[in-house]
């Protein structure tokens, strides 16, 4: 079969806008859905689930936010970490059942609010009831979303690297918050939060004894649903606003854009993806979770990574980056720890190398990344074998 | 000139109506630089209104107070028999006021297809919620905006690039795009700052018949900059000219031609 367009008429605008306009691009994203719903999840094993796929869903939900933001509207973000670690915590909250405690006086005239852990004298005033665990990775998300709008609110004066220090200066309080207020860790002695078993129509999701299988689709499913929904945002009007913001904010203004209404729905947008990502990242694929550790700056920065290598702008860019970066390290290790024998600090190192050099390519010569590469080589093929 | 406001119709048979937009006083100041002193002038229903002077004189200056971008210190701008209070751009094109600007400015990473549908953007209600399902009129409501692009992309005649990035087209196809982008807004007003600087003469003709075009099917009702006399003196109904922020002539082509003021300014007569 010959991958063209010619002989694929389109006869509407409808079949034109389609996410996938020539029909073998259809066909090929038609198996790959079918082989990630109907074949892998009777393949995948405890390895493959916990360190492979399920973050590489994960990450790739976490890019498509960061991509919507940085990638579509131009808003650069180095808070990514702490708003994973913003749904994560949600999520914990919302599966414990959320308790309000009433201020209680004790030293006669201080008010103690939650954060100061271990005094006897306040009570809790209210408890929410458990909540479902998908319900709860939702409703995380749209928690995360609120955060990121609040985040977001110096983007309205300032803009690029300004920005990014802004957002850096969110991640670092973002993470003191959760490491010190110990009512976001339900004042456990560790500091750790930790996924209670939950079940959904009766198939364990989180906790020990998840089967790998439950844990791949619980990630499958909603890494489609946020890939889907991220595909119609972008290819509308509200997708238009952001580019336009993104290209030339006074020329965005003067066709009739709101640059604050655009700029915060972006960083909602994002940020509601982004806090999924962390909710299933804490409650599905590691069971457990500490702010500093694994929602970090650096996690920022691998996603920040992710979305250079995979594609600014391109949701199936954020899937490429994801992909790159989670399978990197594994590739390098089994290749040469354990084919060729070396070293693994040696290894370890190369990753770095790897990364950096890709990063500075990319960044200077295709700033559309892997999805770009792979743009050209379906543009190649197109015309094959007679490119003229 | 016509002196009165009632509507009238030109020579070539176009139906000029009542007053659109009215500029009263406005004076511009930047620090010490003063932009625009003491301005009135008014733009009526479907008339191609020209705005010509030397360099500097503040033509662009006065652009931007009409789209919002800088806010005269005094002076006050009516548009359809109501005072205007002090607006943002993005609330300006919301009333249905499009423009292009001096040095291009379109969305460079976006083709050009995408570039003409953001103009379409005023007019796309959809919601975030039908957006995000692709569901609810977010799609019909892209099909028909669609549409009405794919209009004016056959009538610029730029069929053939609909799909090209911006960033690869000649200076002379970008002017046009901007173009589109501004009339897919379906403006009431339609504002050019020097649509044909930089050309050669067949674009520039290319240029001056879509501007013509627009303003006959469409009844679109222009203010344009120009610095070419021969165009302005084509194109135009009626004309104001500045010079160093002060208006020194207004009226039809042939009685501005005729002003020793405007003559004098032209001839590069000396100021003291
Ligand atoms: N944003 C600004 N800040 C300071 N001065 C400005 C600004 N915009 C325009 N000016 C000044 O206003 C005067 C008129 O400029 P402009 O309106 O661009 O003239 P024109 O378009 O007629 O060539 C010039 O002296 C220019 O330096
Ligand atoms: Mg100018």
């Amino acid at each position: 079969m010959f991958y063209r367009e010619a002989g694929d008429f389109k006869t509407s605008y409808v079949d034109d806008s389609q996410t996938f306009p020539i029909s073998f691009d259809r066909y090929r994203y038609y198996f790959v859905l079918f082989v990630a719903f109907a074949l892998l999840p009777f393949m995948v094993d405890d390895y493959w689930a916990s360190q492979i796929l399920g973050p590489f869903l994960v990450f790739s939900i976490a890019a498509i936010g960061l991509n919507i933001l940085t990638g579509y509207c131009g808003q650069v973000s180095l808070g990514t970490g702490a708003f994973m670690a913003v749904g994560a915590y949600s999520c914990y909250k919302l599966m414990t059942g959320v308790d309000i405690w009433y201020p209680a006086v004790c030293d006669g005239s201080r008010i103690l609010f939650f954060w100061c852990s271990g005094r006897a004298e306040y009570q809790i005033w209210f408890q929410l009831p458990e909540i479902n665990i998908l319900l709860s990775i939702l409703l995380s998300g749209f928690i995360t979303a609120l955060v990121g709008v609040f985040f977001g609110l110096p983007s309205l004066r300032i803009k690029g690297f300004y920005l990014a220090v802004a957002t850096l200066a969110a991640q670092f309080f973002l993470i003191w918050l959760f490491n010190s207020a110990s009512w976001f860790y339900n004042f456990s002695a560790t500091g750790q939060i930790t996924a209670p078993d939950t079940f959904v129509a009766g198939v364990q999701v989180t906790g020990a004894e998840t089967q790998p299988w439950a844990l791949y689709m619980v990630c499958l499913v909603f890494a489609f649903g946020c890939a889907w929904m991220a595909r119609n945002l972008t290819r509308g009007s509200i997708g238009r606003r952001w580019m336009a913001i993104r290209d030339m904010d006074i020329a965005a203004e003067i066709i009739g854009v709101n640059p604050l209404k655009a700029k915060l729905t972006a960083f909602a947008v994002s940020s509601f993806f982004i806090g999924i990502a962390g909710a299933l990242f804490f409650a599905v694929v590691s069971g457990t979770a500490e702010a500093g550790d694994v929602f970090g700056i650096q996690t920022s920065f691998e996603i920040l990574f992710m979305i250079i290598i995979g594609g600014l702008g391109s949701i199936f860019g954020s899937f490429a980056g994801a992909a790159f970066i989670v399978i990197l390290p594994v590739a390098l290790r089994v290749i040469g720890t354990e084919m060729f024998g070396w070293p693994s600090e040696i290894v370890e190192h190369f990753q770095f190398v790897i990364v950096g050099a890709l990063i500075i390519m990319f960044l200077i010569v295709e700033p559309h990344g892997l999805a770009r590469l792979w743009q050209l080589a379906k543009e190649k093929l197109r015309l094959w074998p007679f490119p003229y | 000139m016509k002196d009165t406001y009632e509507p009238y119709v030109t020579e070539d048979g176009r139906q000029i109506g009542g007053v659109l937009m009215e500029m009263k006083n406005i004076t511009l100041r930047f620090g010490g630089v003063v932009a625009i002193k003491d301005i009135s002038f008014d733009i009526r229903e479907g008339e191609i209104r020209a705005i010509i002077g030397p360099n500097g004189a503040g033509k662009s200056s006065m652009l931007n107070v009409i789209s919002g971008f800088y806010h005269p210190q005094e002076g006050e701008v009516w548009f359809k028999g109501e005072k205007r209070k002090p607006m943002k751009p993005y609330q300006v094109a919301q009333q249905g006021v499009a423009r292009t600007f001096q040095n291009i400015a379109l969305f460079e990473g976006m083709s050009v297809l995408d570039n003409v549908m953001t103009g379409r953007l005023t007019h796309m209600k959809s919601n975030l919620l039908q957006q995000v399902m692709w569901w609810g009129g977010a799609e019909k409501e892209e099909t028909a905006n669609r549409e009405r692009v794919e209009k004016i992309i056959d009538f610029l005649e730029i069929q053939h690039i609909r799909k090209t990035p911006v960033g690869r087209l000649p200076y002379g196809l970008k002017k046009r795009v901007e173009l589109a982008r501004a009339l897919a807004a379906e403006p009431m007003l339609l504002l050019l700052d020097e649509p044909m600087a930089g050309m050669n003469v067949e674009e520039k003709e290319d240029m001056s018949r879509f501007i013509l075009d627009v303003n006959d099917e469409f009844g679109t009702t222009i203010a344009l900059i120009e610095h070419d006399m021969g165009v302005v003196m084509d194109l135009s109904d009626r004309v104001v000219v500045m010079d160093y922020g002060k208006k020194i002539g207004d009226g039809t082509p042939d009685e501005v031609r005729s002003n020793q003021d405007v003559i004098d300014a032209y001839l590069g007569v000396s100021h003291d």
